[in-house]
């Protein structure tokens, strides 16, 4: 099994009190409540823990892309990447991923990324995605499009990193007379495409078709959510007529290890309740705006949003935990939830979120040492 | 009562709701859809032949993929109204259809006797936003549209059914399409209402919080000869807050003299 450490950088000073009086803690929540010195302070802190993850044996480390939000302070993701490749070596550096449809012309991404991947001489693996649904809001793209757009500019890149140039693209949404990139990138044919998704069909369906392989990795679900998603991913394949490799499989969890249980639950508690009741909260409008999602998948999620009823923001540590959204405890049992979870879908790349929500950097660092030390070792 | 028809534009087979005898008012309806057939149609109805079609995308008539922005859906309803040959119609939009209709007559009046856009989309007023309805919840969206918040009530406490959920969705999705960016708005719109030189009416109400009162103001003045009504204790949807005065308003403007002498 291969591990990342991935942080989201979310802005803890956030004052809590004053962000319930905003609908969620995105694109409407005002960039009063951000103080810039405490923001840097954020980056210091973040950057430094990703950087000793390399130390502590990590595979990778990751970073990601959400815009005019408290739950993550990267809207650009490529210039964190890049701070990490001037401080680190040997570790694989991730995006995961850069939100393709926000953009007016991807080849500024193709760019970018190509920079990325010649400036750590081949460590880049470059996450291509469509951004949660408040993304359309905070950048005006229109969600009808979103499909279309990430589809297209997904071709204009994988293209300008392979095709010979000067070449002209010929798209709906994207049209480029020249396409001929300088650096090209550096590793051959091209950095790896990761599909980070939190489970549509036809995403999974796409990322695994036999032309691309990608490996599809499934974000922030309860554990037979994560089951279901990366089972679907290895019959498409078989329908395809290939068998997936558990390379092409990953799976992005928050995971808090501590010497006992109740030390984990207390401990991660209020990270993960903040994660996922403050931070990541939205409201259906913002969260899954028109076009978002295919009309037929939004049919079915009004359909069974109706049936379940919704009980916004009530998350608890042990509900997380009992779902396994939130995997946590002691050595034992972190390893054990995870080795379920491997011999039931074969899954090789574990997304460690060892941070989250208001965890203090004391806390996560202890969170990283002891996954590094007593979890890593008897899953590799 | 109306009755429900489909009028067949292309490769588009468009549900329409129509009623009434006489010339022919087309009424292009907004974002929300094919609307509810209430005292404001029956009362054009006694004097016109009204036609409501439902837009491609929109509820159940399906859209091409082609049909892709307001320009796209203005050409259509060129077509449509050619349909018609040489009569002339009275063209009625509201909110989104008051945009389509204004772009269709910037294009082509050939079929159109008369104009009337009740609080149209399409134009911005700088330092004056208009309101949010792709994020405000359902709830804000009833109560933002409507100054009379007993009729937002009776509005919010009916649930709609499972079918006419899913149309509602198609609305959401095509509505979408052509209003999320820029948002209900083509820059260019502006330089070309000259274009329009039938007679038109703007009817606005006093209290719209998606569409503040002042565009009316910015309509009146960018279409030469125009007329504005304002209608008093009234939000976004006239035809359904003050139903019977909208009517009469539209009905006493298309029988005025002013234009009936000004129809070549």
């Amino acid at each position: 099994m291969k591990f990342a450490c991935f942080t989201l950088m979310p802005y803890r000073p956030l004052d809590m009190a004053e962000r319930n009086k905003h609908r969620s803690a995105w694109v409407l929540l005002p960039n009063s409540l951000y103080d810039p010195k405490k923001g840097a302070d954020e980056y210091d802190s973040y950057i430094n823990q990703l950087v000793y993850a390399e130390k502590l044996g990590f595979d990778i480390i990751a970073v990601n892309e959400h815009h005019q939000t408290a739950y993550g302070m990267m809207p650009a993701p490529n210039l964190i990447a890049s701070a990490l490749i001037q401080r680190t070596t040997t570790c694989k550096v991730a995006v995961l991923g850069r939100a393709l449809p926000l953009v007016n012309n991807p080849m500024t991404i193709a760019e970018e990324f190509a920079m990325l991947d010649t400036l750590s001489r081949g460590r880049l693996i470059a996450g291509f995605v469509r951004g949660i649904g408040t993304e359309y809001h905070a950048m005006g793209i229109n969600p009808a499009f979103s499909h279309e757009r990430y589809l297209e500019a997904h071709d204009m890149i994988v293209q300008a990193w392979t095709r010979p140039g000067p070449f002209e693209f010929e798209g709906e949404h994207y049209n480029n007379r020249y396409v001929n990139l300088w650096p090209r990138p550096y590793q051959t044919p091209h950095p790896p495409i990761w599909v980070p998704s939190q489970g549509s069909s036809e995403t999974i369906a796409w990322a695994a078709a036999p032309e691309r392989k990608y490996p599809f990795l499934v974000t922030f679900a309860a554990q037979d959510l994560v089951v279901r998603y990366l089972n679907m991913y290895r019959d498409q394949a078989k329908k395809f007529g290939y068998e997936a490799g558990g390379e092409q499989l990953g799976w992005a969890a928050p995971i808090y290890v501590a010497e006992t249980e109740e030390r984990a639950r207390a401990e991660a508690k209020a990270g993960a309740e903040s994660l996922f009741n403050d931070y990541l909260y939205n409201p259906w409008e913002m969260l899954l705006p028109p076009g978002y999602m295919s009309i037929s998948s939004m049919k079915a999620t009004v359909k069974m949003r109706k049936a379940l009823g919704s009980r916004p923001r009530t998350h608890t540590i042990d509900s997380l935990i009992d779902s396994g959204t939130v995997i946590a405890g002691t050595p034992k049992t972190v390893r054990e939830k995870i080795e379920k979870v491997r011999d039931q879908t074969g899954v090789d790349n574990l997304v460690a979120m060892l941070q989250f929500g208001v965890m203090s950097d004391e806390l996560a660092l202890r969170n990283m040492e002891l996954f590094a030390t007593e979890v890593m070792p008897h899953l590799r | 009562m109306s009755q429900l028809t489909t009028a067949h534009v292309g490769d588009v087979a468009a549900r329409q709701l129509s009623a009434g005898s006489g010339e022919k008012l087309v009424f292009l309806h907004g974002a929300s859809g094919l609307p509810q057939w209430n005292s404001f149609f029956a009362a054009l109805a006694q004097h016109y032949e009204v036609l409501v079609p439902e837009h491609p995308g929109f509820g159940a008539t399906a859209a091409p993929r082609s049909m892709r922005n307001i320009a796209d859906m203005a050409m259509y309803y060129l077509d449509y109204l050619e349909s018609f040959g040489q009569e002339r119609v009275h063209l009625v939009g509201h909110s989104l259809g008051g945009w389509i209709a204004a772009e269709a007559a910037c294009r082509n009046l050939n079929n159109v006797k008369s104009l009337t856009l009740m609080a149209p989309a399409g134009i911005r007023i700088k330092g004056m936003p208009i309101g949010d309805n792709f994020i405000w919840s359902v709830e804000e969206t009833v109560r933002n549209l409507v100054v009379d918040q007993k009729l937002a009530d009776a509005m919010l406490s009916r649930e709609p059914t499972e079918e006419e959920a899913d149309l509602l969705i198609a609305n959401r999705y095509m509505a979408t399409r052509l209003g999320w960016e820029p948002r209900w708005l083509n820059l260019a719109l502006e330089s070309w209402l000259h274009r329009i030189k039938t007679p038109t009416h703007i009817i606005w109400g006093d209290s719209d919080r998606l569409f503040p009162a002042a565009y009316g103001e910015r309509w009146r003045a960018l279409i030469t000869g125009s007329k504005l009504t304002i209608v008093e204790r009234c939000g976004h949807l006239p035809h359904v807050e003050n139903p019977d005065a909208t009517a009469h308003d539209i009905v006493s403007f298309l029988q005025s003299s002013a234009l009936n002498g000004a129809v070549k």
